[in-house]
């Protein structure tokens, strides 16, 4: 291919032979950071409903606190505690041998097995690293909106007769979603941008893609300016469809 | 007249410190019980108490002969019955006057929103405030709000109605429409416990009016032997400060 100069100094040609490259490294980021998304927002409700466990009576209260609050506890701190890129090494080359592997894997084993790991093993690991690094984050985002929510509002609920979970879902929920939004918004743009680690094992993503073509050229400037410039527009495109939810859901909140 | 509310011994602890110490008292059908007494003398724990929401340290509370205090009661069954009236209104901001109304309804009361919405109306009508129905909350002044709590409590058609000072954080122009709506309710018959610094309220509508001090009740008795005749030292000083 003929060498396309832009300025002077960027080679343009690079970018065009790695099109193909980079629109299916930027599908992936963006698949990626959608299914943890929306994993990550469910198991930091779940999480989050689980550090705020309790109970009126006796029995179920020891068993909320033993079984609820303190595993949810260790999860959060845990996961906040230790380096994402460090938690996807350490899912991606020591935990999943263990769950998927041909000789003895405890959730899949023999050549399906083999299978899986070669084609979708930096796949499930990256997932799975992600979204439970960001479902412990949404968990605190979940607990601090619901904790900020006016205690009168839940005891107003209940004296009506609406059961815990009912009072959740109709009256402290939909509160609290609204100041969780900007924080949610803010912990999404934080997941587009951390999913470029999991190019560290091997996930052909937009930061993977990227090396790839530097190692070809032995060029630097194209591939990583375009693909930052691909990132700043997905976060650009993510911080405003979180404007617009926030529009949309302001109303009628009295604080 | 049937008894429709019993407290036997009941004692409240948060921590060390002891806000009950041993309520014994009944309520009967159509009594309205007016509970006075100063600031952190225990009158709205004790009444939360009676709904449960706060759990009894020791004692017994009955309503309608159900075991509030017991864990294998189905305390959402129980408080349907059992309307509660806060001092903050505690509505839900993010729902219109309508819907605050018919969300009980519709959701655990088991009638359908054609009914709920007919339900809600009259209440609305009845609390003088239906031309908002389609407003929010902080749209509406403090006894606006407080008016709307009252349907909203009234909509699970309860037998039993808890006042938890309901007129204490309105501006003195607004506590008259309250205070009325809370009248018409005693004269239609229904059951309540009003905790309360209205005492003019307390002295026309009681049927009985419970004087606490220091999660005590000191003395209990008809709005004219509390209010003209008081037995106890403890109950003249209170009323002395108040009634000026």
């Amino acid at each position: 291919m003929e060498q396309v100069l832009w300025f002077g100094w960027f080679r343009a040609d690079i970018i065009a032979e790695y099109a193909e490259l980079f629109w299916r490294g930027l599908q992936m980021t963006i698949m990626v950071t959608l299914i943890c998304i929306v994993q990550g927002t469910l198991l930091g409700l779940a999480v989050g409903m689980a550090r705020l466990a309790d109970a009126r009576h006796a029995p179920a209260r020891q068993i909320c606190r033993v079984a609820l609050r303190w595993p949810a506890t260790v999860y959060v701190s845990f996961f906040r505690g230790t380096p994402l890129f460090v938690q996807i090494l350490l899912i991606h080359f020591a935990l999943l041998p263990v769950l998927i592997n041909p000789v003895d894997g405890l959730v899949v084993a023999g050549d399906t097995a083999r299978d899986i790991k070669q084609n979708y093993g930096a796949f499930i690991s990256g997932i799975l690293a992600l979204t439970l690094n960001s479902g412990a984050y949404i968990s605190e985002i979940f607990r601090a909106g619901i904790q900020s929510i006016d205690r009168g509002q839940s005891e107003a609920a209940r004296s009506l007769g609406l059961s815990y979970p009912r009072t959740m879902y109709h009256v402290v929920l939909p509160q609290a979603f609204r100041r969780m939004l900007p924080p949610l918004g803010n912990n999404a743009i934080a997941l587009l941008k951390d999913s470029s680690l999991i190019s560290a094992i091997g996930l052909a993503e937009l930061a993977y893609a990227a090396r790839t073509v530097a190692g070809a050229y032995g060029r630097y400037w194209e591939p990583y300016l375009t693909i930052s410039l691909m990132y700043w527009l997905l976060t650009l495109a993510l911080a405003y469809v979180v404007k617009r939810l926030e529009s949309r859901y302001g109303r009628g909140d009295t604080r | 007249m049937g008894e429709v509310i019993r407290v036997d011994a009941l004692t409240k602890r948060f921590g060390t410190l002891q806000v009950l110490r041993g309520i014994t008292c009944t309520v009967a059908t159509s009594d309205v019980v007016c509970v006075i007494g100063p600031s952190g003398s225990g009158k709205s724990t004790f009444l939360r108490c009676l709904n449960g929401l706060e759990e009894a340290s020791t004692g017994q509370v009955w309503v309608h002969g159900v075991p509030v205090h017991d864990a294998r009661t189905d305390i959402d069954a129980l408080r349907r019955q059992i309307g509660m009236v806060f001092q903050r209104f505690n509505l839900f901001p993010h729902k219109t006057v309508l819907e605050n109304v018919m969300l009980a309804p519709t959701t655990v009361g088991g009638v359908t929103p054609a009914q709920a919405r007919e339900r809600a109306d009259s209440l609305l009508e009845k609390v003088g405030i239906l031309d908002k129905s389609a407003a929010y909350p902080n749209q509406l002044s403090g006894g606006q709000q407080q008016r709307v709590a009252i349907a909203r409590a009234l909509a699970m058609q309860p037998k039993i109605m808890l006042f938890d000072e309901p007129t204490s954080s309105l501006d003195p122009e607004m506590v008259g429409e309250v205070l009325s709506v809370m009248q018409t309710l005693a004269e239609e018959g229904m059951t309540m416990v009003v905790v309360t610094h209205e005492m003019g309220f307390a002295r026309q509508v009681a049927s009985r009016v419970l004087f606490m001090d220091e999660g005590q009740i000191v003395e209990a008795g008809s709005p004219i032997e509390i209010f003209d005749e008081p037995q106890h030292e403890r109950t003249r000083r209170f009323l002395s400060k108040v009634l000026r």
